[in-house]
């Protein structure tokens, strides 16, 4: 099945992505990497350390993935410009995740300071993906800006709780055309992330459910399995839910002449 | 999670809640509390711990705190600053111990450690380490306005007591003796700029329910009012100095453990360090329940780095845990967790 997903220039088989951060240990990281096949991974740059060459946290990532820096830690657009351009600087690449919380209790970010980041890096050259409250005015603001992606929350970042946006995520995917939506935080479970699919989503994002988990790489893998299972599901078309079973001789048949 | 025990919803946990728990002995509620504590910050913060040591630069005091060995009228324990040569030697020694967060320390004079001397000190600290933090007497907006751009990621600063009666009696002279300026300073400090605000109250000085009680609502106050700001709570305990016979009010273990997980409920996102001056022992098994941050390899002597031997001698607090920053770490990898080095890059600054 030729399904690729396009992000910016470059196309992804898996349509899993994984965050880096939480992880027990950096090596349980990297074999959730490969065993979950994801080829686009987010990592913060305040974690890494380019000095510490042992355990440098890019060092662990297998050859081959897209790196997309993510500016956790930035409160305002000026700050996320600042890390993108000290990422860029820094040799890794032009990939970034736009973060901007100005919350530290509930995580939530800015979406207005996100879209005037959006636009700076983007006009820069920037692949941008920016991170977001699933707001439709927010999401075509971001799109306009020049976002190759657009990523709503599912519910609070770290939660678990799968796609409590629901409702607003579907109005996006209805929506917002030309960009994918990749469906970011607080998706709990591979079958979270295989309903995220289901309801039309083109990528899903991951890495506490993955990284608490007591084996990772196994974790990584069933999402992924999640992932592809729902976008299979979504090119099958779902049959319709009904309420309940389907009389098979018409209630209005007798209007009929038959 | 469903209601607990006593009808308290640990997933909700409230201020009120909080004072029953506080108020209450109970080994069963004591347990879920931790199990709680523990599985919100695993989903919150992962399997990481971060790692950062203390860095005193000067021990001069104004202040007569009548449960410190280090009160200003101690004539007989040596003081001393270092230059900001001493200081870059000092900063390159620890930071050669792979150690990447540093908190700067003076002791509280503003005549011997003015807040330009502490600035240049930020400015060389800021060469060898990704994060740096202050441990300093109290300051005005303006002039944490300027620490920040000089570098300063973040500022501890412990009230002590929120007994305002209590506070006078402990606190006999110095500038330290005016309880409104050093409650008030959070403000300042997050209306500078400053990332992060470490908090706490030294736990033994009075009734620690009502200390502990009182700096959640604090906490929680500034929470709302600069969203911004990371917070971070430590729940430092008070260890009694030779020739001081006042009455004080110990932490037991237990009440350690309940007062730690009672932060992290209702604290889903701060900060929680623990430092050398809890046991090995303890240190190891709590950190499970809350924490997010921890010191290793500490000195606590002015110059202590790079003398290498003798640095736990005349420090200014005891440490009780000596390990080294790699034993800190085989320890913490031990456990399944991932010892954190770098978490922070300076923007404003770099």
């Amino acid at each position: 099945m030729d399904d690729k997903l396009i992000v910016g220039t470059r196309e992804f088989t898996s349509r899993f992505f994984l965050g880096t951060g939480k992880f027990g240990n950096k090596e349980a990281m990297r074999q959730a990497i490969v065993s979950s096949g994801s080829q686009l991974v987010t990592v913060a740059l305040r974690r890494i350390d380019l000095d510490e060459t042992e355990e440098n946290i890019l060092s662990f990532i297998p050859e081959g993935t897209t790196i997309m820096v993510n500016t956790s830690g930035a409160r305002n657009a000026a700050e996320a410009v600042r890390i993108a351009h000290i990422a860029r600087d820094a040799g890794y690449g032009d990939w970034i995740k736009i973060e901007v919380i100005n919350d530290s209790r509930y995580l939530l970010p800015d979406n207005q300071e996100t879209i005037k980041a959006t636009r700076i890096l983007a006009s820069e050259g920037f692949t941008v993906l920016p991170y977001m409250n699933p707001d439709l005015y927010a999401a075509k603001a971001l799109v306009d800006a020049g976002a190759a992606a657009v990523m709503p929350l599912g519910s609070l970042i770290g939660s678990n709780q799968g796609l409590r946006m629901r409702t607003l995520i579907e109005v996006l995917i209805e929506e917002i055309t030309g960009v994918p939506i990749v469906v970011d935080a607080g998706i709990g479970r591979p079958s979270q992330a295989a309903e995220a699919m289901e309801i039309g989503a083109d990528a899903v994002l991951a890495n506490t459910a993955v990284a608490d988990a007591e084996d990772p790489p196994l974790m990584a893998a069933a999402f992924a399995r999640g992932v592809e299972a729902g976008r299979m599901a979504r090119l099958a078309r779902i049959g319709k839910e009904r309420a309940g079973a389907t009389a098979s001789s018409p209630l209005t048949g007798f209007l009929y002449d038959e | 999670m469903s209601k607990s025990l006593h009808g308290i919803d640990l997933s909700h946990l409230t201020i009120e809640a909080i004072r029953r728990i506080f108020d209450v002995e109970d080994r069963g509620l004591l347990e879920e509390m931790a199990h709680a504590a523990r599985e919100l910050t695993r989903r919150q913060f992962g399997r990481t711990i971060s790692l950062y040591a203390p860095l005193y630069i000067a021990n001069y005091c104004q202040n007569e705190c009548v449960y410190c060995g280090f009160h200003a009228s101690q004539k007989s324990m040596p003081r001393s600053k270092l230059t900001m040569e001493q200081i870059d030697r000092e900063c390159a020694a620890l930071a050669a111990t792979g150690n990447r967060s540093v908190l700067i320390l003076t002791g509280e004079s503003r005549f011997h450690s003015s807040p330009q001397y502490i600035r240049e000190a930020v400015t060389i600290a800021s060469r060898h380490f990704s994060y740096v933090a202050l441990e300093v007497y109290p300051l005005d907006e303006e002039e944490y306005r300027e620490l920040y751009l000089a570098g300063v990621d973040g500022v501890t600063l412990y009230q002590e007591t929120y007994d305002r009666v209590r506070y006078d009696e402990l606190h006999l002279a110095g500038p330290k003796k005016v309880y409104d300026y050093r409650v008030q300073c959070p403000e300042r400090i997050a209306r500078s700029g400053i990332r992060h605000i470490s908090m706490g109250a030294l736990l033994g000085l009075t009734d620690w329910r009502r200390d502990v009680m009182a700096l959640f609502e604090h906490v929680r106050h500034l929470e709302k009012k600069y969203p911004g700001v990371e917070f971070g709570l430590a729940f430092p305990r008070l260890r009694r100095v030779a020739d001081d016979e006042h009455h004080y009010q110990e932490v037991s273990d237990r009440e350690m453990l309940k007062i730690m997980t009672a932060a992290r409920l209702f604290f889903p996102r701060v900060g929680i360090s623990i430092s050398t001056r809890e046991l090995p022992e303890f240190r190891d098994r709590i950190l499970e329940f809350g924490v997010t941050k921890m010191s290793a390899g500490s000195s606590t002597r002015v110059g202590g780095y790079l003398e290498g031997e003798n640095k736990y001698e005349d420090g200014q607090f005891e440490v009780f845990d000596p390990r080294s920053f790699d034993e800190i770490k085989a320890m913490l990898t031990a456990k399944g967790f991932d010892p954190v080095v770098t978490d922070w890059r300076n923007i404003v600054n770099s």
